[in-house]
């Protein structure tokens, strides 16, 4: 058996990861895959909390994570090919002016 | 070491190396495949942590239509391209954010060791095995998340309407093109040269 503190200190470790990939990446695909690594370590750190609790809860929110996270993807990627129509341009610095 | 402790260890590195992977490359195409290394490391904790329904979930959400939708997407639109760090706005941009990062891990990671380990249940692998059982989480599903369970449809509903919205928006209105938008800069000023009033160039 692998202790619950292992995951969560990976968890942990993905997450910041997902969120220095926010920071320091330009491209906005790359930071919205960024986003997408910080969901899978909340993720992980779910389901190692419901083994822990062995409680199906956490599982059960899991689901409705990726769902929703799914949902996210599809709009966020449309947005990016539609700004990408405009702007000719991925780099999120490009896309600073409200007004199109 | 277990059997266990020596895959959770071999997969948490190749998350890792995912995750990492992921932020250094310079190809997008490239991350989006260091993206899709590092969910299918998570697919294999899953299964590690007794959850073989959300192993499959990840599998065919995650690694299948979530990834092939990034693939599309920077296929088509040929962002393939190397970033230019020299347009940083912020001077030292990278290195305060690593920084920050940093701290925040070794914040997180001082919080998960100096935490009392909580009376655990990852011993009762009866109740475990009860756990693993994919109808156990419909069952869950169906009558305690019965309204979150409607309400991720409507959200799910939404994101439909409004993908197809938005391109319809683009087609039926559609942004000018390089060429186009100098034409129309050029025709109102012309106009305006002219005395005429000048027209909106949308």
């Amino acid at each position: 058996m692998v202790e619950t503190s292992y995951y969560i200190l990976l968890s942990a470790s993905l997450f910041t990861l997902g969120i220095l990939g926010v920071l320091v990446r330009r491209n906005a695909i790359v930071v919205f895959m960024s986003v997408e690594l910080m969901l899978n370590a909340a993720n992980l750190a779910f389901v190692a909390f419901a083994r822990q609790q062995g409680n199906i809860d956490g599982q059960v929110l899991v689901f409705f994570v990726i769902t929703v996270a799914a949902a996210e993807v599809a709009v966020g990627l449309a947005l990016l090919v539609t700004i990408f129509r405009n702007k000719q341009t991925a780099d999120v610095d490009a896309i600073s002016q409200l007004h199109g | 070491m277990s059997f266990e402790l020596f895959m959770f260890l071999v997969t948490a590195a190749i998350a890792l190396a995912g995750g990492v992977g992921m932020i250094v490359a310079r190809n997008t195409v490239h991350s989006a495949l260091f993206l899709l290394l590092n969910f299918f490391a998570i697919a294999v904790l899953f299964l590690l942590l007794h959850s073989p329904f959300l192993f499959a979930i990840q599998l065919t959400i995650y690694a299948g239509a979530i990834m092939v939708l990034f693939l599309f997407v920077v296929m088509l639109l040929g962002v393939e391209s190397i970033e230019d760090r020299t347009k940083d706005r912020l001077a030292g941009q990278l290195w305060l954010s690593v920084v920050l990062t940093l701290i925040l891990m070794v914040q997180a990671i001082t919080i998960t060791l100096l935490a009392e380990p909580a009376e655990s249940q990852a011993q009762n692998t009866a109740l475990l095995d009860q756990l693993a059982d994919p109808a156990l989480i419909g069952a869950t599903l169906f009558t305690t998340y019965l309204l979150p369970f409607q309400i991720t449809g409507v959200i799910l509903l939404v994101g439909i309407v409004g993908v197809v919205v938005l391109h319809q928006r683009a087609h039926l209105y559609g942004p000018l093109s390089e060429t186009e938008r100098e034409f129309a800069e050029q025709y109102a000023a012309e106009r305006t040269a002219s005395g005429q009033p000048a027209e909106q160039a949308s």
